[in-house]
């Protein structure tokens, strides 16, 4: 049984976008698929608990799960050409979430979900009602994508590298929606990426992820700018530095890197998961695992260096 | 100093069949002019559609060119013909973004790695093979992995093995279009850093083709800014970076994080 997230705990507030930082492999989108209990046929979440306003999502049953899914959280996946049906219209589609929400009459459900698809389309929206996916540009399939998640009003979304495939224009642009989306319906976000660029300047908190395990949650501030622990530390030099005033001076020169490479989740390891990559190991790391340890304003950081 | 590749007024079109028939001309590329010279690099940054991709196929004599002139080393590219084009080819090879996709699953990291040399030369395998390993071991890769699958590998490694096989042919040009635009940051600084090397030790010239400013500033010695198949600014990273002229570089240059971000500290440390 391989472990792909390890004793994850974090909470998020009405209205709050969450970044969710991870490398391949660090258990970002398994996090994100057991949110929802979606995750695959051989993953089992074996401890813990998901409260939604207050209910635990792991004790639902069928009946509630379904009624939950959409109308409490919904996900947002990463490659929208595969999440949208090829040949159904996109107002149908959206429509057809508000009917597996229990609503049936034919010509409010259309009126419904051209509301809806108002929301996150400034223009068009009588085109894009009637337009099949193909016909959509890579940014407007992950409107539509959006606006079925929003759909049913949840309180939270989940959005599985949501940008990844778009240009850096139109993510930008998917950023700004999901802030106004926020600012006006008071949605919260999951917002699960591997560029802490992109988070920069939009969430409001961050969640640093690392073989399965938290390793640094805070205000997006204090993780991004001032960041404790050893592996965002390392994450973040990894980034090209360009001064306002130019870059010349380090161009071309080797950018620092975080030396071997991620564990394997079919190893358990005793100590700290990121102890043979840090360059501020000590003698304990190998054999105490680190605890979260809050070094005020709810910044936690999991590293030995900070006594729990 | 000679440049290596000069590409002059380059044009590439392509037809677009409309519904009664008739053939209407996009134009993906419209009067591209450049040059590189060797151990250089060049990059080519702009949105989705701007033509980069279009400039990089033509360079790579993949697609043949409507108009202009692609000198390499004093040939004209554009007015040779397929023959040889054959002879010129081995010298400008492609990199591309997703290693995922551009290697074959079901083939060894050896077989990809030693194919380009196993389709133009005719030397004994074992030859094939020793060179294979030794291009591996260039690009980062120990002898242990010249039998596992691509599927074996993580994206980085990956990426090696598609930079390994770019290099077997000893070209003169790599073109890496978008070559770490799908890989971790942590990925992406050590396939830089390898990228860099080397440029150093075999004077390659690179045409760089991204969206992000960030890392063209960091490896190129000059950015070139596309937008509707034309360079619409073009200079040395430092000048790009603060004296953006046009809508297209500071519309990058936002979406890189580079400029008016709240929290530009974070990019600039």
């Amino acid at each position: 049984m391989w472990r792909a997230l390890d004793r994850v705990s974090f909470g998020v507030r009405a209205g709050e976008i969450l970044g969710v930082l991870g490398e391949s492999g660090s258990g970002k989108s398994t996090l994100a698929a057991a949110l929802l209990r979606l995750l695959p046929a051989n993953g089992r979440i074996t401890g813990g608990e998901i409260l939604l306003e207050g209910s635990d999502v792991l004790r639902m049953d069928a009946v509630e799960l379904r009624r939950v899914r959409g109308s409490g959280v919904s996900i947002i996946f990463q490659e929208p050409s595969l999440a949208l049906h090829p040949t159904i219209r996109i107002g149908e589609q959206v429509a057809e979430v508000l009917r597996a929400h229990g609503a049936s009459d034919k010509r409010d459900l259309g009126a419904r979900a051209r509301e809806i698809l108002a929301k996150v389309f400034l223009r068009d929206v009588e085109r894009m009602f009637s337009s099949y996916p193909h016909q959509l540009s890579g940014g407007q399939q992950q409107r539509a994508l959006i606006a079925q998640a929003i759909a049913c009003d949840p309180a939270l979304v989940i959005a599985d590298e949501p940008t990844a495939s778009l240009d850096p224009t139109t993510q930008r642009e998917i950023l700004a929606l999901f802030e106004s989306l926020r600012d006006q319906f008071g949605i919260a976000f999951v917002f699960i990426t591997h560029s802490p660029a992109l988070l920069a300047g939009f969430a409001d908190r961050v969640l640093v992820l690392y073989a399965g395990k938290v390793a640094e949650l805070g205000p997006a501030e204090a993780v991004l700018l001032s960041p404790q622990h050893p592996y965002t530390q390392a994450l973040l030099r990894c980034v090209p530095t360009v001064g306002e005033g130019g870059s010349g001076r380090r161009r071309k020169e080797p950018l620092p890197i975080i030396p071997g490479a991620a564990p394997s989740l079919a190893v358990l390891s005793q100590g700290c998961v990121f102890e043979p990559r840090c360059e501020m190991r000590m003698d304990t790391c190998q054999v105490s695992e680190p605890m979260a340890a809050l070094l005020g304003d709810g910044h936690e950081v999991a590293c030995l260096r900070f006594p729990a | 100093m000679e440049p290596v590749i000069q590409v002059e007024n380059l044009v590439k079109q392509y037809a677009v069949r409309g519904f009664v028939g008739s053939a209407d001309a996009l134009t993906a590329v419209d009067s591209v002019s450049f040059s590189i010279l060797r151990g250089m690099t060049l990059a080519l940054v702009g949105e989705s559609g701007s033509g980069k991709s279009s400039v990089a196929l033509c360079v790579a004599c993949v697609e043949r060119a409507t108009s202009g002139q692609i000198w390499f080393e004093g040939q004209d590219a554009a007015a040779l013909g397929e023959r040889e084009l054959r002879v010129l080819r081995p010298r400008v090879q492609l990199v591309f973004q997703d290693p995922a996709n551009s290697l074959n699953p079901r083939w060894t990291v050896r077989e990809i790695v030693a194919e380009p040399i196993s389709v133009r030369m005719r030397i004994p395998r074992s030859e094939r093979e020793a060179l294979a390993a030794r291009v591996l071991e260039r690009v980062g890769l120990a002898a242990e992995y010249l039998g596992r699958k691509p599927g074996d590998l993580s994206g980085g490694q990956r990426q090696r093995v598609a930079i390994a096989r770019a290099l077997i042919l000893e070209p003169k040009v790599l073109i890496l279009d978008e070559v770490l635009s799908a890989l971790d940051c942590s990925t992406q600084a050590q396939i830089a850093n390898l990228l860099a090397e080397l440029q150093r030790e075999c004077g390659l010239a690179y045409l760089f083709i991204t969206h992000d400013l960030r890392m063209a500033a960091h490896l190129a010695d000059e950015i070139a800014v596309m937008s509707g198949g034309k360079i619409v600014e073009q200079g040395v990273p430092d000048d790009i970076l603060r004296g953006a002229r046009q809508p297209e570089t500071l519309s990058l240059l936002v979406a890189s994080g580079v400029k008016r971000t709240p929290t530009d500290a974070v990019l600039r440390r």
